[in-house]
């Protein structure tokens, strides 16, 4: 494949797993893709991983520990997979590590309302070991439904202990840890055959002996007979890891194989043809135990769920719904930020007053109040000012309609434009990733199989702003668009200038996903099958409870801990003379005629370098540096911040190009390091770097020239 | 009268049929199999989506939608007792 790096991603994620001592057990949870594998984690380990109802948000190996019946037990959250017949990166993963991570006991998550489809991989799991245990999960959602299911009857066709659970609500977990229990210290279970018809047992039973001396008590022999004959080379690469002996390479075994595919052959049987009739015992199966253990009480049970659909997805309402409920999302959080954020920019006002007395009460230097206060403390009042409430408010809803399972419906309305710009049907979801955070985003990019299109999705994420970037861009809406005068129309203007932003940044994506799919990244788009899950009840607490503390504080602290530093560098820089200027001055003088041609200036230009840690820290460096640079402003409010800009020059056309560059630049030094390790190339990077810098440039400089000639500004 | 052999993706919304065979090789016939797309599985076009392509279906129990090319490769029998 040569584009994609693929070593990083086992290496880095936690696949090595260290026991404390030998009694500790190792536990895969393992399951199609949401299912609520993430919530069984959490709830086990106490850790929080993130949960929300769509395919593909655990992209890494997360293990944790947790104590049961005086026992220590790891427990491995591995991707979701549909079967271990790897198709895609992760699912590599997943297997990899149920078939050769040597767990000692594999935990199926089920999802009780998809219950048949969930047991083909139960059953193929099933083949590779008999310590499992199966956690039929969503039981709750289930039962709304009118799905009945009996889990003795399906524990007596698996044969293995069925476990019924509610994970959410935390039913059902006391029986699920007893089970792992009992599995983990138990008698080791016989892992269970199925009957592939006689040609294909014939062609096992040929190689039977001699892979049998080859892998020893290690791992089913059986399976591993299917797994050659079917071919899958990236299996035998790590089956010979594995085992460490080159079993492909083996004379005997290669005999074997041939003859053995010389009868299938001869019987009609070819590659394809064999994996047909595999798979299709496999569903087969499945759909026979389905049979005997499931009861749907009422027809159409899907009912509401498939009127939410056509109401969310329809030709007509689909895309308008879509927009108006992004628009909904940013108008409560511009409404509902406005007033606690001027609460705490006056209550940081006021702290600042209190410190400066205490400073000169010390009778302290002024470079020192001028550093820790000036600096420091006012580059964090402003950052959690203006950061903490939108994110306090953004993050819970955007949440709430991903644990809805609205996310999968975007990716299915647009999709068609995806398709258009030859990227990956999927890419919507790591767009809507980016929202919360760019570098997030990226790492999502691993849902994405075909390494061309993935790429294109890690390369144009930059292009929807990050909550980093949200308050920037509100900010200056209200500024100098809106005016702060509040009121109903004011906010719907800036929602609106908001969503037009984020409609034009999904524009970019669009957009330039197509150019590097006809450039760069030639090629044909991929298939794909995308699930749409059945619609949860969001949970409102938890979600609230749940974004505010692990999402928004954790951004938060990440914000301002680079804010910190930044703001006592830029004080000691507009504070350390050379010559007749400061170095600051130097630095914005430096810039300022490039600036000037696309609309900015040097002050912004330099903010939007100094802040490349983090974006949060671009307006608060910006404010600094003209406050350094002029005469100092009390600043409480907007309407002050808005003078202080206005006298250093700005007009609404510096404010919408600092906007469209906010939009379209590099990405954060997090999302640069972030790209760097999943492509694992510093070309991919330095690349993912120039786009948007490049297009943000270009399209800077054609709104100022036009509106210089336009004579405007 | 015969029943009509069509590809997957000519299901009218609403209607059903019976999966007759794949016509894709590879990494994609595997995807389609691990969907549980085997022969005489019955399959329904449940809606389109808002630009007509991709088609949501429903496929043992779970809604997965495909897009008209890989429907394409989807051979499958009109059944009229299924409607």
């Amino acid at each position: 494949m040569g584009l994609l790096n693929r070593a990083p991603i086992q290496d880095g994620d936690g696949l090595v797993i260290q026991r404390q001592d030998d009694r500790e057990r190792v536990i895969a949870l393992a399951g199609n893709p949401n299912v609520g594998k993430s919530t069984v984690f959490n709830a086990l380990t106490g850790l929080n991983q993130h949960t929300g109802n769509w395919p593909g948000k655990t992209v890494a190996n997360a293990q944790g520990r947790y104590r049961y019946g005086g026992e220590n037990f790891i427990l491995v959250d591995i991707p979701g997979t549909y079967s271990l017949m790897a198709n895609s990166l992760e699912e590599e993963v997943a297997r990899d590590f149920i078939c050769f991570g040597e767990p000692d006991t594999v935990v199926v998550v089920t999802d009780a309302t998809c219950l048949e489809r969930n047991l083909n991989l139960v059953l193929q799991v099933l083949e590779v070991t008999g310590r499992m245990v199966v956690c039929v999960n969503l039981m709750d959602e289930a039962k709304k439904k009118g799905i009945t299911i009996d889990l003795a009857a399906l524990s007596r066709e698996l044969g293995v202990p069925v476990v019924g659970a509610s994970a959410r609500q935390g039913k059902g977990l006391p029986d699920l840890m007893e089970a792992i229990s009992q599995v983990s210290f138990g008698e080791a279970q016989s892992p269970r055959d199925l009957y592939y018809g006689k040609e294909i047992e014939e062609a096992i039973a040929l190689l039977m002996p001699r892979v049998s001396e080859l892998c020893g008590e290690r791992m089913n022999p059986r399976w591993a007979c299917l797994k050659l004959l079917d071919g899958d080379d990236t299996l035998g690469e790590s089956l010979e890891r594995f085992l460490g002996m080159p079993v492909m390479a083996d004379p005997a075994i290669q005999e074997c194989l041939t003859r053995a595919r010389e009868d299938l052959g001869r019987a009609g049987i070819g590659q394809e043809t064999m994996r047909d009739q595999v798979v299709s015992c496999i569903v087969c199966q499945a759909e026979r135990v389905y049979a005997s253990c499931v009861n749907l009480k009422k027809q159409g049970y899907d009912k509401r769920d498939r009127r939410l659909d056509r109401l969310l997805t329809s030709r007509a309402t689909g895309i308008p719904v879509m927009i108006a409920l992004l628009a909904l999302i940013f108008w409560l959080t511009i409404t509902g930020a406005n007033y606690p954020s001027q609460l705490l920019s006056s209550f940081f006002g006021y702290l600042e007053g209190q410190l400066t007395l205490l400073f000169s009460g010390w009778g302290a230097p002024a470079w020192l109040h001028g550093l820790f206060v000036e600096g420091m403390f006012r580059t964090l009042g402003w950052v959690i000012a203006v950061m903490l409430p939108p994110m306090a408010i953004f993050f819970p809803l955007f949440t709430l309609l991903e644990d809805l399972g609205y996310l999968p419906r975007v990716a299915f309305n647009l999709d068609k434009y995806f398709r258009k710009a030859g990227a990956h049907g999927k890419q919507a979801l790591t767009m809507a990733m980016g929202f919360g955070c760019n570098a997030c985003g990226v790492m999502g990019c691993r849902i994405i199989d075909s390494p061309r299109e993935r790429l294109i999705a890690i390369l144009t994420n930059n292009f929807v702003p990050c909550n980093g970037r949200f308050p920037t861009l509100i900010s200056i809406i209200t500024m100098f668009f809106v005016g702060t005068a509040g009121g109903l129309g004011a906010s719907l203007l800036s929602t609106l200038m908001l969503t037009g932003l984020i409609v034009f940044g999904v524009i970019m994506t669009l957009l330039v996903s197509k150019g590097l799919s006809r450039t760069l990244l030639k090629g044909m788009p991929s298939s794909f099958a995308l699930e749409l899950p059945p619609y949860r009840r969001p949970q409102v607490g938890k979600v609230i409870v749940r974004s505010i503390f692990d999402r928004t504080l954790f951004v938060l602290g990440r914000a301002m801990a680079v804010a910190a530093p930044a703001g006592l560098l830029i004080w000691a820089l507009s504070n350390t003379m050379v010559g007749d200027m400061s170095i600051l001055a130097h630095c914005v003088r430096f810039f300022d005629p490039f600036a000037r041609v696309i609309g900015l200036d040097g002050v912004i230009l330099m903010a939007f370098i100094l802040g490349f840690p983090a974006n949060e820290i671009v307006i608060p460096i910006a404010i600094m540096t003209y406050l350094a640079t002029g005469s100092l402003i009390e600043m409480d409010n907007l309407m002050e911040l808005k003078n202080l800009l206005v006298a250093n020059g700005w007009t609404w056309i510096t404010a919408l190009c600092t906007m469209v560059f906010s939009l379209c630049h590099f990405p954060c030094g997090t999302t640069c390091w972030t790209i760097r390790k999943e492509t694992g190339s510093t070309k991919w990077m330095a690349l993912g770097f120039a786009i948007p810098t490049v297009v943000g440039i270009l399209l800077c400089f054609v709104i100022a020239t036009l509106a210089r000639f336009c004579g405007l500004g | 009268m015969e029943p009509q052999a069509k590809t997957l993706d000519r299901l009218h919304v609403g209607e059903r049929a019976m999966v007759l065979s794949l016509t894709s090789q590879g990494i994609q016939r595997r995807r389609m199999l691990d969907l549980g797309l085997t022969q005489g599985t019955v399959v329904e076009a449940l809606h389109k989506s808002p630009g007509g392509d991709p088609i949501a279906y429903f496929i043992r129990g779970a809604v997965i939608a495909l897009r008209d090319e890989d429907a394409r490769k989807v051979l499958v029998e009109d059944q009229a007792g299924l409607q």
